[in-house]
């Protein structure tokens, strides 16, 4: 492939290009515009929360027609939580974050020239695009966007006359989400595809890292639980447009009954979370996977326990297919269901605290190189048992019923899989940026970037927890109508400050990250002495990414700090290369 | 002026940018031996201000959480709450003690080595068994009391309350002498009889329409809840009750008022939550908050979510009894 090089233009090498690193820089960069918007909205409806009879000339700036005197209308409030946790959860955590390190990673750390089919690959970007371009276009609708949470049930989601967004915005959503569905599968299957059939020689599944056994295992989640969102969203699109009653039953509204008989919201809540649930996981698990890469490599160790990270990858993975009714506890499904989906929820903690000790386990006795990337991962793991440790008080029906739907929820999700997944996201920007754009970003910044967005994590996020367990409920455009919630204001006022704060130091990254692809520093070769397969290749792209022949590896992916019986490296330097053959008698733990 | 304030700000951006270029060029760009020294102990610090945060936190926002529970069945809620709680925070004590202290500990230096340590079964082993075990603790007494909250079957002369929503209001219905509710449906909506009741169920002429819930202490009372439009979710938080309503559908919870609202009134933490509200609201200038059960909306439901709440009123049941005689009956109300 590498022999004969086209003549490339500018389109095909830089719009429509089919090469892997090329897609994933474009994943990368629309994901960070789409973070952009959502971090930007959390901005402005926490003002609202803090100081919900303030009047902010931002506000009046930026929503218009939605806003008077510099105070949001209850409608956009709404419609600004939606869109958030849209983009945050599919925009960013997933296309951004999967799609950037999938492509990235997958060819060039199992040894292929490219993706098993760069068409497809390219058609992926170019549906994501087209979905956040229809889901950006849908925040200047006359009637607002989307606005029923981004769980979007039913009947609010299905009849404009229950809330405005659910009019021309809605059907703008659900266009967007059917187009990123489509992207989204394309997507995975090439994933799946490529890490099964294109591996090295010498690459056994048992020799790969971990980040492509998490690549490998979220897209084939996504390829099973997608498509279930799929169908909810035609169905719901039956439902508004077409007179169906799948989802809607009984219903009186603005002075008269609907023609709607027989369906049920709850079976629209089943349908949404045998993907929602799985959704979190496709967020949480190419970041783990990233973690894993990244602290092995900063602790110049291997991970501790490979084969017990692949087994609870693949654990979290099937568990998390058959836990979707945590999030129906009260919905009014049979308790009995309520008691199994307790039983399997509980069972995710198993592997979870697996993987945290291993993490741990990996930093003892390391020789730790704190590069920003290293920070981002200890972090990671920070957030996550954080975040994931509340889980057993969620997962627990008998104590979901009073803390389900508060800001108890809010401050664990955003934990456990925001905060965190975006913690790996930043990990893994910082590791691979050399080989991205053949450049280093600034380690300074990179340490103030960390440190003011793990205050504002904390400082955001936790005391969270408590105004959750005050039973303030979520989604409240203000909580002056409850004098029992007057006593958390100040709480919600620290909350908003740090929030402001943590968007703020994203200033760090956006201009680390834009200054050093024009302005960086050179980037060697193998900046972190790594042993992976990315690290040989040249750090000019090429395409069909190795010159001459694809190497053979020989080894797993960990060989950090191997020693002899005297205790001298074995071949001389505190890493050996995936492609160094193995001496005679030396132990290849795969 | 203001425009003087927005060149200021320019031109600040403007150095900050071109000094960022230029240390950009100049630093070396992984981590020294020196960074690895400020980073691992900036990770202990890190940690210090965690745990004093977080113990500030357990402390003093204790106050602003609910009081202990309101109902009979709410009683283990909280035990296992407090039990998990205690449990979860023991845990990430030790284990945040552990991350940051290893990041600190083992800082890089360049005349040190690594470990070379690949796997260890017994570990693993450890660490998979010790939460199977716990978990199954937290699961058996949690599934013992979901069971005992959800099963309504074996309830001794309930009360039977049926909870009506709509954008964005809360109705309720008693189901009168013969203690069953009259069929209701949307197709019935009309004038006054706003809740869709089907005034030819014999069952519906004794029940009896009202604004606001009273409840008597010590009675098991089991709610019935409708929807009318879209998903709300009826939350009774004091007495960790909480239940959607389903458009299309009936679903129901049940529950036994434990102390009517002027015992709760009494108690010392309702107390000193009270007084802090009030400190506030006198400082605003607003109305002293006196205590009172409440039942808000918990599932987004349109632009006036927010404002969704009923009064509920536990009382002795000699007070219940004189109160629900005094409601009109549908049949009187609906003629």
């Amino acid at each position: 492939m590498s022999e004969h090089h086209h003549k490339e233009t500018f389109v095909t090498k830089y719009i429509f290009s089919q090469d892997h690193k090329m897609i994933s820089k474009q994943f990368l960069v629309t994901g960070i515009f789409m973070g952009i918007i959502g971090v930007f909205m959390s901005m402005l409806f926490r003002l609202q929360i803090a100081w919900p009879e303030k009047s902010f000339t931002i506000i009046e700036a930026f929503l218009g027609p939605h806003q008077s005197d510099g105070i949001m209308n209850p409608d956009m409030y709404l419609a600004l939580v939606t869109i958030h946790g849209t983009i945050m959860v599919f925009f960013v955590l997933t296309a951004g974050l999967s799609g950037t390190f999938s492509n990235l990673l997958i060819p060039l750390q199992i040894g292929a020239r490219d993706m098993a089919s760069g068409f497809l690959n390219m058609i992926s970007y170019w549906l994501f695009f087209l979905s956040s371009i229809v889901m950006v276009i849908s925040l200047f609708v006359e009637a607002g966007p989307a606005s029923a949470g981004w769980t979007i049930y039913p009947p609010l989601s299905a009849l404009p006359q229950a809330i405005p967004g659910s009019g021309l915005g809605m059907t703008l959503w659900l266009v967007s989400m059917a187009i990123f569905i489509a992207s989204s599968l394309i997507g995975s299957l090439n994933y799946i595809v490529t890490v099964l059939n294109l591996r090295t020689k010498g690459m056994k599944m048992t020799r790969m890292p971990l980040t492509i056994w998490a690549f490998l295992i979220t897209a084939i989640i996504g390829v099973v639980s997608f498509p279930v969102l799929l169908s909810a969203a035609l169905l719901l699109i039956f439902d508004r447009s077409f007179g169906t009653s799948f989802y809607l039953s009984d219903i009186f509204i603005q002075g008269e009954v609907l023609h709607y008989q027989g369906g049920s919201p709850v079976l629209f809540e089943h349908l949404f979370w045998f993907l929602g649930h799985p959704e979190v996981y496709i967020v949480i698990l190419p970041a783990m996977g990233l973690v894993s890469e990244i602290m092995a490599t900063n602790s110049r160790k291997p991970i501790f326990g490979y084969r017990a990270m692949i087994g609870s990858i693949m654990a979290i993975a099937f568990l998390s297919t058959i836990v979707w009714g945590h999030h129906m506890f009260i919905s009014g499904m049979n308790p009995f269901l309520g008691s199994v989906f307790t039983f399997t929820t509980l069972l995710i903690a198993i592997p979870s605290a697996v993987k945290a000790f291993n993490w741990i386990t990996t930093l003892w006795k390391g020789n730790l190189q704190m590069n920003p990337a290293m920070l981002f991962s200890i972090g990671f793991v920070s957030t996550f048992v954080t975040g994931g440790l509340t889980g057993l008080v969620l997962g627990d029906s008998a104590l979901d019923i009073n803390v389900h739907d508060t800001y108890f929820v809010v401050a664990h999700f955003h934990l456990v899989m925001g905060v965190s997944a975006i913690f790996g996201m930043f990990a893994g920007v910082y590791h691979w940026f050399p080989k991205m754009y053949g450049k280093m970003m600034n380690k300074t910044l990179g340490y103030w970037h960390f440190w003011i967005t793990m205050i504002a994590a904390y400082g955001v996020f936790f005391p969270m927890h408590f105004i959750g367990l005050a039973g303030l409920p979520r989604r409240y455009y203000t909580n002056t109508n409850f004098p029992m919630f007057d006593d958390v204001a100040d709480v919600n006022v620290v909350i908003t400050l740090f929030a402001i704060l943590g968007g703020l130091a994203q200033l760090f990254f956006l201009a680390n990250f834009f200054i050093s692809i024009y302005r960086g520093k050179k980037a060697t070769q193998n900046p972190w002495n790594a042993t992976t397969l990315e690290w040989t290749t040249p750090v000019e792209h090429i395409h069909g990414n190795w010159p001459g022949q694809i190497p053979e590896v020989h080894r797993w992916a960990y060989d950090y700090s191997k020693v002899d019986e005297n205790g001298d490296y074995v071949h001389g330097a505190d890493f050996v290369l995936q492609t160094t053959p193995l001496l005679e008698g030396e132990e290849d733990p795969s | 002026m203001l425009a003087l304030f927005y060149i200021f700000i320019a031109v600040a951006i403007a150095v900050s940018v071109w000094q960022i270029t230029r240390i950009l060029n100049f630093r070396t760009v992984t981590a020294t031996d020196k960074d690895n020294e400020t980073q691992g102990k900036n990770f202990m610090i890190f940690m210090a201000a965690m745990y004093a945060m977080m113990i500030y936190c357990l402390i003093f926002m204790n106050v602003i959480m609910l009081p202990e529970s309101a109902s009979v069945e709410g009683e283990h809620d909280d035990n296992l709450f407090n039990i998990t709680f205690i449990l979860i925070g023991i845990v990430q004590f030790i284990v945040q003690f552990l991350l940051f202290y290893f990041s600190y500990k083992y800082r890089g230096k360049k005349e040190n080595k690594a470990l070379f340590f690949a796997d260890s079964h017994k570990l693993e082993l450890i660490w998979t068994l010790t939460p199977a075990v716990v978990l199954v603790l937290l699961i058996g007494y949690g599934l013992w009391q979901w069971n005992n909250v959800m099963d309504l079957s074996d309830a001794e002369d309930p009360i039977i309350i049926e909870v009506y929503s709509k954008q964005f209001q809360w109705e309720a219905r008693y189901a009168g002498a013969d203690n069953t509710l009259g069929r209701g449906n949307v197709n019935f909506i009309k004038g006054i009889n706003t809740m869709g009741v089907d005034m030819s169920d014999k069952n519906a002429a004794d029940d009896k329409k009202v604004t606001e819930l009273h409840l008597p202490k010590g009675r098991k009372v089991i709610f019935k809840f409708r929807s009318q439009d879209v998903l709300h979710s009826a939350y009774m938080p004091h007495f960790r009750a909480q239940m959607n309503c389903v458009p299309g559908m009936v679903t129901e919870f049940g529950f036994t008022p434990k102390y009517t609202t002027e015992e709760m009134r009494q108690q010392s933490e309702v107390m000193a939550k009270t007084e802090k509200i009030n400190k506030i609201r006198k400082a605003k200038g607003e109305e002293p908050y006196v205590f009172d059960y409440i039942l808000l909306c918990n599932k987004i439901c349109g632009a006036s979510h927010y404002g969704m709440q009923m009064k509920i009123i536990v009382e002795e049941e000699a007070e219940f009894k004189k109160w629900i005689a005094e409601q009109p009956t549908l049949a009187e109300v609906i003629k």
